[in-house]
């Protein structure tokens, strides 16, 4: 009898332990791998540009807009996914700088967000709208990135 | 019987330090060497500046654009031995090397020794610029005598004992200060020779990215493959062929990602990497792709650290 109250309270305090851990996990979130997605898509949506910029794949107006607006999409969700709490986890490479230095970390945020905002129609246009637009990874990179642990 | 004691110690002590002062005296260039330097080329001595690297340690920290040609120095290294932090390089007589002559340059560049006849520490790397040809040096010291002069003073390192005798440095050098190349090759592979020359000389990437042992020497059995990052915190990225590090790629990504600081799979170079990469995009197709080819070429060694 009493093994088996044990065993119901042992197991009620387990899901019960697990339903916070997830509603923990749904609340916040693991939001430093959310923002390594995010950099992925962003890298993808890149990978797409440059293969047009390089004529792999055949320039189209739709899809460069679309490359564009991807970036913007990350620039936009980065202003918000590196909140306090969340310096450290998930083998982050955010820079200790992002937190000490909010107002020059927003700032190149900002720049990026506002340089990936431009309406395309050609190739030529494109070529210059996605060179400012990625000019912003590696400068941004530089200061807020750091080696892996 | 105590004062012959004391006279053997005493006589021990003055042989012992006469033979630490012998052994680490400053190996200076030779007159007669100097003399044959050739005439330097200052827009040619351009390419060995970004090959280089100067501007990534002595311009001031997060420069960008035309102040890195201002060498005021200041970037700061944290190391296991201490803080070492890169000095004023500028054409300013006081506070820069607007006064050395070609020879002093071409001294502290292949022999890593100052003017004043001691030995700087392996920080400045030159145990990979004394792989450079005396051409190449001498072009580098021409560009330099043209950039900016800036009043900054350089700052002392902060070192401690026992690294903080600089004279010991010259036991360090017998190890490890040696102008053969470090991975053999095929002479008659141009491009393969300059790849070799570009990364194991000028471009000192086995600076960070071959491990180094517990006095700073490099592990040569780990080439390139990566590890512990001297400075601070995190690892470097093995960039040998291995599975580990840049099998994946072609020679071609490889020299790509050198031009536009993105990897294959567009993600794009970070820390002190985006810089480095500004500047091998200052650098010719060519050389990029030599480089590339000496990487893929290399001994491919396991990462001891995760990629």
């Amino acid at each position: 009898m009493f093994n088996s109250v044990f065993k119901i309270s042992t197991t009620l305090a387990l899901i019960a332990s697990a339903t916070m851990f997830s509603t923990f996990a749904i609340a916040s979130g693991d939001v430093a791998k959310e923002r390594q997605t995010l950099m992925k898509n962003v890298g993808a949506a890149t990978g797409a540009g440059a293969a047009m910029v390089k004529g792999e794949v055949e320039f189209n107006a739709v899809a460069a807009q679309l490359v564009l607006r991807t970036m913007n999409n990350g620039g936009l969700g980065f202003g918000y996914m590196f909140p306090e709490g969340s310096e450290t986890g998930s083998e982050t490479e955010a820079a200790p700088a992002i937190w000490s230095d909010r107002a020059g970390f927003d700032a190149a945020v900002n720049k990026f967000v506002a340089e990936t905002s431009a309406t395309v129609t050609d190739l030529d246009g494109f070529k210059a709208a996605f060179g400012v637009a990625t000019a912003n990874c590696g400068a941004c990179h530089k200061a807020y990135r750091v080696k892996k642990n | 019987m105590i004062k012959k004691l004391s006279i053997v110690a005493l006589l021990f002590a003055v042989i012992g330090s006469a033979v630490f002062w012998v052994l680490t005296l400053p190996n200076n260039m030779q007159p007669n060497e100097l003399a044959a330097f050739p005439d330097g080329d200052a827009d040619a001595g351009e390419t060995m500046f970004w090959a280089g690297g100067c501007a990534s340690c002595h311009a001031a920290k997060g420069a960008t654009g035309d102040a890195k040609l201002v060498l005021s120095g200041g970037v700061e290294l944290k190391t296991p031995f201490g803080t070492f932090y890169a000095p004023n390089l500028s054409q300013d007589q006081q506070n820069g090397i607007g006064g050395w002559s070609l020879g002093q340059f071409a001294n502290a560049m292949k022999r890593g020794v100052s003017p004043q006849g001691e030995h700087y520490y392996p920080a400045f790397p030159y145990t990979s610029y004394t792989r450079m040809t005396d051409k190449d040096v001498a072009d580098l010291y021409a560009y330099i005598k043209t950039l900016p002069k800036d009043a900054t003073s350089s700052k002392p390192h902060e070192i401690g004992f026992p690294f903080n005798i600089r004279r010991g440095l010259g036991l360090w050098k017998k190890l490890y200060l040696d102008s053969a190349p470090v991975i053999a090759v095929e002479d008659g592979n141009a491009q393969l020779v300059r790849g070799r020359y570009l990364v194991e000389g000028p471009a000192h990437c086995g600076a960070c990215h071959t491990p180094r042992n517990l006095i700073g020497g490099p592990d040569i059995k780990k080439w390139l493959a990566g590890g512990p990052a001297a400075e601070g915190t995190g690892s470097i990225p093995n960039i040998t062929a291995h599975a580990s590090g840049l099998g994946g790629w072609s020679a071609e990504e490889i020299a790509d990602s050198l031009k536009t600081g993105f990897t294959p799979e567009f993600d794009s170079f970070g820390s002190s990497m985006a810089d480095v990469q500004e500047n091998m995009a200052k650098l010719s197709d060519e050389d990029r792709a030599a480089i590339a080819v000496y990487l893929k070429t290399i001994p491919a060694v396991e990462s001891s650290v995760k990629n």
